[in-house]
Order: structure tokens, then C-alpha cells, then sequence
């Protein structure tokens, strides 16, 4: 292994316990509808209700059958029908539409739905309108935190990015709040709060109040900082190919709620396989956070030294082998198992991804990361939008592209977006739509280039001015000041060192060394300075909105550099990409801290932008 | 301390007395005759109705409530029709059935609550006799009617009239009956002539008690003990009959000799009561009948009325207010004449200790000797709890903390909880308070209702008084009642609006859990707004000010706290509330000055309705979103004609917003439709396809000249329409076209890809022809995602095939 940990790195807290308290409401909840029953799922609830309770303990609970929300009239048989879904218009109607179909039937029977995290008013309003308030009841399954492995945790709710960045739909941000509310009530409290953005300052403050209306108790801390950081602050980092073995993982097999399914391409049989992804299995574990050209050699000196541990055998007595077979040799099997998932894993993305464009592609990136031959990059982007490579990773580079110039130029900007339209269709016009009221794809104002900073006070007056509702929520983020930042924090080292990847000496590893994300480069300073001092121009850069509070009374903690104050909670409002958390378990590690990564949802880039399209289904 | 047994009578093993509570502070000029009066239990308030002098038709009677010592709390005159009954609720509350079946609700100081029928069949028949009784579910009301019907409301304040079945052969009232509350069931217990009947909801059930003696031919009188156990029967035979309530165990039977039906007859018990009795009343007489054959008897020398207690009755008269209550164990032990009971001797050994005599050490050593020590200080300490004079209770005191001295590990909790309670008890006895609570009462009720029973009472400085004495936890405690003292506060109409909102802000600023809202809600009832508004700005959650604020009507400021709440179910409560208050204009107008409010109004409408979000942006003049919603609806549409007018409306908004671009692109996108119509009548399904699509559709499908046609028209790049061409004829093994179009003029992609492409080919070819799954694997690594999907497909079934061999 090439990093060293250090030896005074404090332990984690044990996430196990957010899955108990999960799992005993949950069956509280099914027990409010006693006897027999038939069970109907949200699709995205149910890999997330998997982890907390099985099919067996559901079954244990009279549950009967088990169904996924297909907006579709039902065939169940059961006289009880129980609803687990997120609290959206959508699947409320849909049940609607059940009830009252039963009703038209003359069929009796009990509903009960039950909303994860929470019920919204809307929903109910909804019940109302329809004329079935009185024939269901409703129940809130507060299941806020899924814990996907020792050091993340996941809110599970994807659509959090488009509501909240795109919609300025608020209504997340209490669940965001109370998320951090129930952090704070079983490991905290906490004592120091860092922040950016506005839907960080948002949460942070329906916590307060959270905290406030409830009572408190002294208690152990067992994490003592929090940081909370809006995705916008930084759309550089999640559109970049990943390149690190997880993110890498994530980008081609999609990896869903902790766990991914290999095609039989991978498994080398005839069907796909199912693998939990996490530190619980040793081969990833080691692997997860390496660069992908480390990862081949490791896997093989893995498999040496497996082989080396079988055949220990040769020379064993009965005695020994007998110890042999009932100790080492299952988990040798396991890790023979998994090492050969990998490799097959491996190879698969080795084919796909040293192929020559491939390379390009990352090329191309690197370039615009570092503001490089553009032109190049543009002729790239239109022959890869000429032929049709891929929509989404066209889309991707045309943001990258408007992302790190602040714009394209309105020539540019007219001519990709023609050419897209012919080659994907349409229906993208809204596409660009939403892009544009994000600021992810934006064309450059006539002279805005060079006075970036004047314009952007400038701006912000005007912003003021004008009432418009779309700038009071869209605008914000519209200038990213990608190469100001750039220079200001060193996220781009110079290109002509070689970055030897096998010894990282700072978090551009997981971008091959030519990019260090921005949020994590930010929460690298904050920790460091503690605070924001010393970072204004930064922070106007994005915006602003940041802030540090010492939470707790108890200031005299903050000298004592516990165990506590050593494990920091980040929390991604809008998403985090398996890169950024690589990279900061690398910063943990560096400087001996222990990161620990709450995000409402696991992105990357496919995620991120196949969210802004807009549906027409 | 002698004279402490003076009021004692002797009843078989146990002993009663009868302590005077206070003496009357009322003045009535006939005592209680022709009066209605109804005592509430626990010490509670008195009322009365009294007739008028003269029965004219001109004059009323008077309601008047009085304390439990005769303190005026209200009086005014009886304005409603005729009373049949009064009664009190549990939680002080005055309740009026009137003749019609009527219940008028009153507080404690007269005001009108709210009021209650008991059916409309009442009404006609009128009300007979009623009754108020309490239960586990609350205060309830029965009456029995003209014509001889029962009608049951178990609960007040939840109300659900039960009327229960006839009762065979009676005629107008009863003889007698009772409420019993047995198996979670109210029943009533009733006698016609020497017959008797449980009444439940479904039947009527002949009864006979156990052992009622022969000579009886009719009940005139039954008492139901206050915790529903026992029941009393008394004949006009003059017997007493005892029994439990359900009739089936005999306590005992006395004859009283008087063959007079009693005025009233109450239980008389307290919990591990010796020798349980009945009181019963007559104009003159008042007798105590227990299980034995003695019974104890007092003179009556005015009008007066029982009430039955936990551990006793009470006896309120025109100028005294007594308690009968058995005599305690404890105090028994210790007070008996001649006692050698422990405390008895405790008690002893520290009035010599007083007088500083010798003899003290005597009776201690004696204690001492038995080992009882602790057991004395036991009965001294709660003794006093059922002591009513201070000083007795100080002297029982005392004697216990000098025995606890000489005890080194006796807990102290019992002791110093006692002074604790009699020191409430006692500041509540007081007066000008007048609760007579007893020890047994207080501790039953609890120091939350006793709390209550002080706010109900506007007591608002001894309520917090004893909050802080017996250290409530705020929340419970002093917030509670100042709370109440503030609702209380903001009824005073005379005050302007800005004196009350100080004061209550003075007061209420430091204690913890105080809700604003509440006193805003009263304050609101009461038709101050203003006040209710300055009220609300010291609530500190918004969620709590945005409900009252949209009753009051002040939809913008709710509108604006909810946003600041940061709660969207807030927000969307407030929007849904306008929405149906407003018309659509001002909503429209409301809702674009609050962008938070806006936007969740919007994602509402993407789902639930499409035409309201088409006018919120009409409203707001925002083409660019109206050109985006006419593209969006143009998906949904089937019908190309539809769709292409849907799409020349976006088109128009477009223009309208100065987007040129999006104009463009969806004439374009016409444009497109409309060419694909026509080819589409050619029989090519290609409606709906994007721009290269259509291009490669027709390539591969010989329709070039079309194609060519398009690139000319849509002004596609020449690289991308030379890679399309390439692709499409390779995909087709169109070689000779492909070497007519590699020839037709200069490639602006470079031969490099034709090279390519054919390379590509060729190798796969041979690779499928000769099954080989490693070289198949080697091709399929070469192809990149552009090379043409029906190659890529072969290549994977091939080696799916090869695979499997």
C-alpha cells in the first residue's frame, strides 16, 4: 500500500446504530397496520430499505407481498395495502388513482401510506383534493441517513440537485436540516460548523432550530466539526471523469446504493453479480481510493500473494491443514472471489478506457482544466458531437467548457448548441434552458472576460435591483471564476512536473495530477485556518453565503484537541462524487484526520446532467 | 391536646368526627332553603340558585357561586328558563340543565362557556331529573325525562347522547336512581317502588339485592360510593341496606326507625376505611350508619347539603362548612385516650422534652425498647397530614423530627415531602383561597390539577408561589400559569393594546416554553388583532405565528413568516389558503413578489396543472418559460398539425423574449416535422427523429438525393455530413457509393477514418467467419462507440456463439 496511515488517526463513530433506529420505526410503523398486508415500494426506496430491513424481517411483520411502484392499477389480493414511498406528487396521485379505482369497484380495504423521510403538506393537500383523506392514513418513516459504508452516509435523495439548484424548490432543505439534526443528537454535539453556499446556511439554520426547540443533553462528543458546502460552489469537480478505481467504477457500472451489479462481461459467466461495494470487502477496500493505472499492479501482486497462501498447503501435517481448512481457507476463498471480480472489473474498464480516445478525452479535459490550446478543445467537442459519440458526455464537455472560460463565446456558444440540436434532438432546447439557469452552459457577455472581478461586484448590485425571481436563485452561481480560483488556491499544478501517481502528494491523484478539486481544496483551507479568514476574495468568488460558528457554549473544548475534534462531517447538499471522497480520505490521512462524508446523494457526471434534462415521458 | 378527641363519636371499632372547615363568609337571609345548590368535590366551588322572595313573573332567580368558604365569585340573574339541576365539571366548570334539556356551560366566574342539548326529544317532555356524575372519561350528565326515558352523555366535552332503553311500568320518575360507572360502562341503577333495574345501553335487567330485608316495599333513597364500588339502599321500611355495586355482596343492613324518606344519603369512606358508613340527612337529623348496629347521630340546626369526598363528606350549611370523615388509623393510634401506640408515646415523650422533664428519656427508652422508634416517627408524620389545625400538625411534626434524632438511618423523604404538602395544603385551606383539600384529596389530585384549580381561579400568584416552592419544572410550572395569566390578560378590554403587549412581554420574557401564540389566539378571540399581531411578533417560531396570522386574515405577513421559517409545507399551507381567498390576479401578483413561494407553487403545477403554470407565466410575461412550456406540450401532442402550431406559439414567445436562437431552432425543428411528413408518406417512419437521425435513416435507406437535400437546407457541417455518410455506407457495404463519395470532392474529415472504417470491417468479418472469441474480443476493443451498431451487434452474437462452444 503506498500511503502510510497514521497510527493516531481517531476511530469512527459507529454508523450501525442510524440503521437500527431505521429499522425499529420501520416495523413500529408496519405493526400500526396490524395483520396481513401487502407491501408497495418506491423504486428508489427500495435498494436504500434493503440495507435496513430485509425481505425476511419485512415478511416477520405480516408483510405479504412485496411490490415496486409502477404508477400502474395493481393486482394485489390483500384486504390491507401499505404505501412506502417518497413524499411526491407523482406516486400520491398514483395512489390515489388505486383508491378510488377500488372504490369505484366496491372494494373495501385498509391503505396506509407511509412517507420517507417526511410527509409534505402538498401530499396531503393532495389526499384531500382527491376525497381519500379519510380512507388512508399516513405515517412519516424518518429514515433520513443511510449509512453506505464506515465513513458515508447518504440522504438517498437524488432529486435534491435538480429541486433545489434548478426548481429553487426549498422544501429538501428542512430534511437536509433535520438529517443534521439527528447526526447532532446521537454523536454530537458538535462544536464547530463551517459552511458555504445559501442551501448550506439554510440547513444549517433549520438545525439551529431544530436543536433549539428540543432539549439537550451533555453527552461524549463523537464528532466535534461539521462542514457543510452547496454543490454549486463547486460543478467543476463532479463533471470531470473520474479516474480514481470507485469513481471509475461508478461512471461505467453505476454503482447503486452501495452496491454494484458486474455484467457477465466482468464476471467471466453467464449472468451479472451482484457486489457490495465497501470497506467490509479487503480487496476493494485497498483499491477503492488508488488511481486506476496503480490498480492493475496491485490486483496482480494480490494474486501472488494469495497464491502464495494456498500453497502454504504443500507442506501442512493433517494437523495443520485441518486448522488450515477451518480457519484461513474461507477467507482465502472470499478474497480469491472478490480479487477475481476486480480483475475481470478492472479489465473491462482497461479495454474501454486505455483505448485512444480515451485518452483524448482526458486530454481535452486537461486542457480546459488548465486553459490550454481552447480552440482545440472546441473543434474536439464539435467532432465529438458530429458523431454522435455520446449525448451526455458531449453535454459534459460543453460544460466543462463554459465552466472553467466562464462562458462560451456567443459564436461558439451558438454553433455547439446548433450542432447538438441536430445531432441529439430538440428536446434539448430545454435542456439548455435548465443549463443555462444553472450557469453550467452560459455565453459570455461582450467584455467580460478580462474585468471578471469589477463586473461581479457590479453584478451583485443589480442582482439586488432587479426582483426577478430567476436571478434571485439562478444567477448566483452563473459565473463560476473557474481560472481566478484556479490560480488563487492552486488547483491546477503545473503540467510540466511529472506527478509520479504511485506516491500522491496532494489531492490532484485522483484527477492524474492535473486538477485538485475545489471542494475539498476549500475544506482543506477552512480546517487549516480555521475559518474563512484570509479567504474573503475567495469567497466572493463564489458568492459568498459562508460562515463559522462555534456551536457548543463549552468554548474551553475547542483547546483540547480531542479524538472528537479530529473527525470532521462534511456534508455535500446536492451531491458528492466518489473522487471527493477519495480525496479527502487522502487528506485525512495526510493530516490525520478522519473524514466522514454525508451527501444527500452519490453523483457523477451522467447523474448530474441526465438531471437537468427534461423528460418528456 | 386533650380536646382533640372531643369531637370524636365512636361507630363499632372506628371512631368519626366532625371538624369545621370555616364558618360561612356568605351571607344568606334564609340559609340554603329554596335554593339549588350544587358543591363540587375536592373543595371545590359552591353554586347556587336561589328563588326569588315572591314567585312573580317579573322576578328571577339568582346564580351565585361561591368558594368553598363562602367567598362571592359571581352573582347575576338567572336570565334562561327553568333549572332542573346544577352540577360541576372536573374541570371547574359550572353546568345549568335546564327544564327543555338544555346545558348552559359557566366558568368559575359566571361567564357563558358555551351550551349543550341533551335532544330534541327532551324538548317536549321535559327534564324530570338530572344528574351530573364524573368518570374516568370526564364530566357526564344524565336526565331522566316526562316520559320516564333515560339519555346519557358520558362525556361533556366529547358529546355523544346515548338514550337508553324503556324501563317496564315506570311512570314519570323514578322512585329513586343512580349513575354507576362499572366494567367501563355507564349504567344506571334505578328504583320504581320496591323494583330495581340496571339500565345499560342495550337492556333493561330486573335486579334484586342479596339479604334486602322483606319488610321493605319500596326504595326511596340509594347513594353510589364515589369510586362507584359500594351502593346504599334505603327503604321506606327505614332499613339501610349496604352492599358493593354490583350487587352482589351484602356489607350489612340497620334500621334506622326513621321511616321518613332522607333528604340526601352519601357514602362515607376513605381508601382502608375500618368501618365504611353511610350519612344520611333529614331536615333535622343527620345520622351516620355503619356496619354495625350503632349508629352516631347529630342534630341538624339548619338547611344544609352533603357532599361526598374521596375520605368523607362535607357539610356546607347556611353558616358553617364542616367535614365528617372516619377518624385515620394514624391519628387514632396516636390520639386514643390512653393509647400505647408508638406515636402515641413519641408524641409524649417530646411534649416532656418540652418541658424539659426527665420523663422524656422514659417514654423514649420505652419506645426504644420495643424497637419502634421508626415506626412512631411513621404514624407522627402521617398523622399530620390528616390533621386540619397547623398547630396540631406542627406539634406531630415536631415530635417526629425529635424521634428521627434518635433513628440514624431513617429516610428523610417522607418527613420533608409531608412539610411540603401541608404547607401547600395549608396556604390553600387558607380563606380567602377556601380549597379544602385534604392530604388523601391532594395527593389523588395531584399538584398539576391543584396548579389548574388555581389558574381557573385567577389565584395566578399563589399558583407560581407554589410552582417555585415545590420547584416544577417551568415548563409545567410558572410558564404554564403565566401563560394563563396572559390569555387572562389580554381579555381586559379596557387596557390599550400596547400597555397589555409590555406587560405580557415583561413578565413572559424569561420563562422557558412560553407559546406566544396561544395568547395571540385568545387575543384574537376576544377581537383584538392588533394586540393578537403584536403578540405574535415575541413568538419565536414561525411556524407557530403562521396559522393564527392567516385566521386573522394577514395572508403577506403569513406569507412572508412562513418563508422565513424556512418550513416549504408552511409555505405551500399559506399558498394553498390563497389561492382559494384570492382571485387569480392578486395571487399571481402575490406570489411573484416571493420567489420561494413561486417556485414551489410552480413544481406543484408541473403535475397537478399545466394551464395554471401557462398563466403564471403569461402574468409574469416570461416568454422564455412560455416558449419552454409550448416545446414541452408539443411532446405530449400526437397530432402533427397540433403540434406544429403548439411549436409556432413557441416560436412566437421566443421572439418575444429575444431569443433568437430558440426562435431558430424550433422553425428549424418545423421545418424538420414537416419534411419528415412528407417523406413519411413515402413509407418511412421517421417523425420525431433528430436532424442526423433523419440524415442517417435516409442514407442508409438510398435516399440520397433527400439527404442531400437536407444538408443543404439545414446547413449541416461538411465534417459532420461526411463522417454520417461514411457510417451509414459502411453499415450498409455500400463499397461502391462509399468510392463514388470518397471521390466526389476533397474530404474535410482526412481518408484517415475511411481507412479506418474499412480496416475495421474487414477484420470483423474474418474474425465472425472464423469464430475465433479472442480476436472478435481484439475487434470489438478497436470499435469506438461511433461504429456503426449493427457491426457491434454482430460482432457480440458472434462471440456470444464462439463463447459458448
Amino acid at each position: 500500500m503506498a500511503h502510510s496511515v497514521r497510527r493516531d488517526a481517531p476511530e469512527l463513530p459507529d454508523f450501525s446504530l442510524l440503521k437500527r433506529l431505521a429499522r425499529d420505526q420501520l416495523i413500529y410503523l408496519l405493526e400500526q397496520l396490524p395483520g396481513r398486508k401487502d407491501l408497495f415500494i418506491e423504486a428508489d426506496l427500495m435498494s436504500p430499505l434493503d440495507r435496513i430491513a430485509n425481505v425476511t424481517t419485512l415478511k416477520q411483520h405480516d408483510v405479504d407481498k412485496l411490490y415496486k411502484v409502477e404508477h400502474k392499477p395493481i393486482v394485489s389480493t390483500s384486504d390491507q395495502l401499505c404505501f412506502l414511498i417518497r413524499p411526491r406528487i407523482k406516486t400520491v396521485k398514483w395512489i390515489c388513482d388505486v383508491v378510488n379505482a377500488d372504490k369505484a369497484f366496491g372494494r373495501f380495504r385498509r391503505y396506509k401510506i407511509i412517507f420517507s423521510p417526511q410527509k409534505f403538506y402538498a401530499c396531503e393537500n393532495l389526499l384531500e383534493e382527491q376525497g381519500i383523506f379519510g380512507d388512508v392514513t399516513t405515517d412519516e418513516w424518518s429514515f433520513y441517513l443511510l449509512p453506505l459504508d464506515d465513513d458515508i452516509i447518504s440522504l438517498e435523495l437524488p432529486e435534491f440537485f435538480r429541486d433545489y439548484f434548478l426548481e429553487g424548490d426549498q422544501r429538501w432543505v428542512r430534511t437536509a436540516g433535520s438529517a443534521l439534526h439527528l447526526l447532532h443528537s446521537v454523536y454530537g454535539p458538535f462544536s464547530k460548523v463551517y459552511g458555504i453556499g445559501r442551501c448550506s446556511k439554510m440547513a444549517y439554520e433549520s438545525w439551529r432550530e431544530q436543536v433549539e426547540e428540543g432539549e439537550q443533553r451533555a453527552r461524549q462528543a463523537e464528532i466535534g466539526n461539521v462542514f457543510l458546502i452547496d454543490r454549486d460552489v463547486d460543478l467543476v469537480t463532479p463533471l470531470c471523469s473520474q479516474v480514481v478505481y470507485e469513481g471509475l467504477v461508478d461512471d461505467i457500472f453505476r454503482i447503486k446504493c452501495g452496491c454494484v451489479e458486474f455484467c457477465p462481461d466482468v464476471t467471466s459467466s453467464d449472468k451479472s453479480i451482484k457486489v457490495m461495494l465497501n470497506s467490509q470487502d479487503k480487496v476493494f477496500n485497498e483499491i477503492r481510493n488508488e488511481h486506476f493505472s496503480q490498480v492493475f499492479g496491485f490486483l496482480s501482486q494480490k494474486a501472488r500473494n494469495l497464491q502464495t497462501a494456498y500453497d502454504k498447503r504443500s507442506g501442512m501435517d493433517i494437523k495443520q491443514m485441518k486448522t488450515f481448512v477451518s480457519e484461513e481457507l474461507k477467507g482465502l476463498k472470499q478474497e480469491h472471489r472478490l480479487l477475481s471480480l476486480h480483475i475481470g472489473a478492472s479489465e473491462s474498464m482497461m479495454k474501454k478506457k486505455t483505448k485512444q480516445d480515451f485518452q483524448e478525452l482526458l486530454k481535452t479535459e486537461h486542457s480546459l482544466l488548465e486553459g490550454f490550446e481552447i480552440r482545440e478543445c472546441i473543434s474536439y467537442i464539435e467532432e465529438h458531437i458530429n458523431r454522435q459519440v455520446s449525448m451526455v458526455e458531449s453535454m459534459r464537455l460543453l460544460c466543462l467548457l463554459s465552466l472553467t472560460e466562464n462562458g462560451l463565446l456567443p459564436k461558439d456558444y451558438r454553433s455547439l448548441k446548433a450542432q447538438f440540436l441536430q445531432s441529439y434532438g430538440i428536446e434539448h432546447l430545454l435542456t439548455f434552458s435548465n443549463l443555462k439557469q444553472l450557469g453550467l452552459l452560459v455565453e459570455q457577455q461582450p467584455g467580460e472576460t478580462l474585468t471578471v472581478m469589477e463586473s461581479r461586484v457590479g453584478k451583485l448590485v443589480n442582482d439586488k435591483t432587479a426582483g426577478k425571481l430567476t436571478d434571485a436563485f439562478s444567477s448566483l452561481a452563473k459565473k463560476s471564476n473557474f481560472r481566478a480560483l484556479g490560480r488563487r488556491l492552486n488547483l491546477v499544478p503545473k503540467s510540466d512536473e511529472e506527478y509520479d501517481l504511485r506516491v500522491p502528494r496532494d489531492m490532484a491523484y485522483i484527477f492524474s495530477g492535473a486538477y485538485i478539486p475545489l471542494s475539498c481544496k476549500l475544506i482543506e483551507q477552512v480546517l487549516e485556518r480555521d475559518g474563512w479568514t484570509g479567504l474573503e476574495e475567495v469567497t466572493r468568488m463564489l458568492n459568498g453565503h459562508e460562515f463559522a460558528v462555534t456551536a457548543g457554549s463549552n468554548g474551553s473544548d475547542a483547546r483540547v484537541k480531542t479524538d472528537s475534534q479530529r473527525i470532521i462531517l462534511v456534508m455535500f447538499l446536492g451531491g458528492c462524487t466518489f473522487s471527493e471522497i477519495s480525496a479527502l480520505r487522502f487528506l485525512g490521512r495526510e493530516k490525520g484526520l478522519k473524514f466522514i462524508v454525508v451527501t444527500t446523494a452519490i453523483t457523477n457526471s451522467a447523474r448530474l446532467l441526465e438531471s437537468m434534462l427534461d423528460n418528456h415521458a | 391536646m386533650a380536646f382533640i378527641t372531643a369531637n370524636w363519636n365512636p361507630l363499632g371499632e372506628a371512631f368519626y368526627r366532625k371538624i369545621e372547615l370555616y364558618e360561612m363568609g356568605w351571607s344568606l337571609r334564609d340559609g340554603l332553603k329554596e335554593c339549588l345548590v350544587a358543591a363540587a368535590p375536592y373543595g371545590g366551588p359552591i353554586a347556587l340558585l336561589r328563588q326569588p322572595q315572591r314567585p312573580s313573573s317579573s322576578a328571577r332567580p339568582q346564580l351565585e357561586i361561591y368558594s368553598s368558604s363562602g367567598a362571592n365569585m359571581a352573582s347575576f340573574p338567572w336570565k334562561s328558563g327553568p333549572v332542573r339541576q346544577l352540577g360541576w365539571t372536573v374541570c371547574d366548570d359550572l353546568l345549568c340543565i335546564q327544564e327543555d334539556g338544555t346545558v348552559l356551560i359557566y366558568d368559575l366566574f359566571g361567564a357563558f362557556k358555551r351550551h349543550f342539548s341533551m335532544g330534541n326529544e327532551v324538548v317536549q317532555n321535559q327534564v324530570l331529573e338530572a344528574k351530573v356524575f364524573h368518570s374516568p372519561y370526564g364530566t357526564g350528565v344524565a336526565i331522566v325525562t316526562g316520559a320516564s326515558r333515560f339519555t346519557l352523555a358520558t362525556n361533556i366535552d366529547d358529546l355523544k347522547l346515548r338514550r337508553l332503553p324503556e324501563v317496564p311500568g315506570l311512570q314519570g320518575a323514578p322512585s329513586c336512581w343512580a349513575v354507576l360507572t362499572q366494567d367501563r360502562q355507564t349504567k344506571v341503577l334505578l328504583a320504581n317502588g320496591a323494583d330495581l333495574y340496571i339500565l345499560d345501553n342495550t337492556s333493561c335487567t330486573p335486579v334484586t339485592p342479596p339479604g334486602l330485608s322483606p319488610q321493605a316495599c319500596s326504595i326511596v333513597n340509594m347513594a353510589v360510593s364515589f369510586s362507584y364500588k359500594y351502593l346504599a339502599l334505603f327503604t321506606d321500611s327505614g332499613h339501610l341496606w349496604m352492599g358493593s355495586a354490583n350487587l352482589k355482596d351484602k356489607l350489612s343492613e340497620v334500621d334506622t326507625k326513621v321511616r321518613t324518606p332522607p333528604k340526601q344519603m352519601v357514602w362515607c369512606r376513605r381508601p382502608k376505611s375500618q368501618q365504611p358508613s353511610v350519612v344520611i340527612m333529614w331536615d333535622r337529623l343527620l345520622l351516620v350508619a355503619g356496619e354495625c348496629t350503632d349508629t352516631i347521630q347529630y342534630t341538624l340546626d339548619e338547611e344544609s347539603v352533603c357532599v361526598a369526598e374521596l375520605d368523607g363528606v362535607r357539610i356546607v350549611g347556611g353558616s358553617r362548612h364542616e367535614l365528617l370523615q372516619e377518624v385515620p388509623s394514624a391519628c387514632q393510634d396516636i390520639f386514643k385516650i390512653a393509647s400505647m401506640a408508638p406515636g402515641a408515646l413519641l408524641l409524649e415523650a417530646h411534649k416532656e422534652y418540652e418541658k424539659s422533664s426527665q420523663k422524656a428519656d422514659e417514654y423514649l427508652r420505652e419506645i426504644k425498647e420495643q424497637s419502634v422508634l421508626g415506626e412512631a416517627v411513621r404514624q407522627c408524620v402521617e398523622a399530620a397530614g390528616y390533621e386540619h389545625e397547623p398547630e396540631t400538625q406542627k406539634t406531630l411534626l415536631r415530635a417526629a423530627s425529635f424521634g428521627k434524632c434518635f433513628l440514624s438511618n431513617y429516610p428523610p423523604e417522607p418527613f420533608v415531602s409531608m412539610c411540603r404538602d401541608l404547607k401547600v395544603l395549608n396556604s390553600v385551606r387558607e380563606y380567602t383561597v377556601g380549597i379544602p383539600l385534604t392530604h388523601t384529596q391532594y395527593k389523588q389530585m395531584t399538584v398539576q390539577v391543584l396548579i389548574d384549580r388555581l389558574v381557573y381561579r385567577k389565584l395566578y400568584p399563589l399558583a407560581i408561589e407554589i410552582c417555585r416552592y415545590l420547584k416544577t419544572p417551568e415548563y409545567q410550572g410558572v410558564s404554564r400559569v403565566l401563560k394563563h395569566w396572559a390569555c387572562c390578560k389580554v381579555q381586559q378590554k379596557e387596557e390599550p393594546d400596547e400597555s397589555i403587549a409590555h406587560a405580557v412581554s415583561v413578565k413572559l420574557g424569561e420563562a422557558a416554553g412560553i407559546s406566544y401564540s396561544e395568547i395571540a389566539a385568545r387575543a384574537y378571540e376576544c377581537g383584538r388583532t392588533e394586540l393578537a399581531i403584536k403578540l405574535l411578533e415575541f413568538e419565536p417560531r414561525s411556524g407557530e405565528q403562521v396559522p393564527l396570522l392567516l385566521k386573522m386574515k394577514r395572508s403577506q405577513l403569513a406569507l412572508s413568516k412562513a418563508i422565513e421559517s424556512g418550513d416549504t409545507d408552511l409555505v405551500y399551507t399559506v399558498v394553498t389558503y390563497l389561492k382559494n381567498e384570492m382571485n387569480r390576479g392578486d395571487f399571481f401578483m402575490t406570489l411573484r413578489n416571493q420567489p420561494v413561494a413561486l417556485s414551489l407553487y410552480r413544481q406543484f403545477c408541473k403535475h397537478q396543472e399545466q394551464d395554471t403554470l401557462k398563466d403564471l407565466f403569461n402574468q409574469d410575461d416570461d416568454h422564455q418559460e412560455l416558449g419552454n412550456f409550448y416545446v414541452k406540450a408539443s411532446y405530449k401532442e400526437k397530432k402533427l398539425e397540433a403540434r406544429l402550431s403548439l411549436l409556432q406559439s413557441a416560436v412566437d414567445e421566443y421572439n418575444k423574449a429575444k431569443n433568437e436562437f430558440a426562435a431558430k431552432a424550433t422553425e428549424e425543428e418545423m421545418k424538420l416535422l414537416r419534411f419528415q411528413r412528407r417523406l413519411d408518406e413515402k413509407g418511412e417512419a421517421l417523425l420525431g427523429l433528430s436532424l442526423q437521425e433523419t440524415l442517417h435513416a435516409l442514407l442508409t435507406s438510398n435516399f440520397h438525393k433527400q439527404a442531400e437535400q437536407l444538408y443543404r437546407d439545414f446547413r449541416v457541417p461538411d465534417k459532420r455530413y461526411w463522417w454520417l455518410k461514411l457510417t451509414a455506407l459502411a453499415e450498409k457495404d455500400d463499397w461502391e457509393e462509399m468510392e463514388k463519395f470518397a471521390k466526389s470532392k476533397k474530404s474535410p474529415i482526412g481518408y484517415l477514418p475511411f481507412v479506418e472504417v474499412f480496416c475495421l470491417c474487414g477484420a470483423a468479418e474474418a474474425a465472425i467467419e472464423r469464430r475465433s472469441e479472442g480476436e472478435i474480443s481484439t475487434v470489438l476493443s478497436r470499435c469506438s462507440p461511433t461504429t456503426d451498431r449493427a457491426l457491434l451487434e454482430r460482432l457480440n452474437r458472434a462471440r456470444s456463439t464462439a463463447a459458448k462452444k
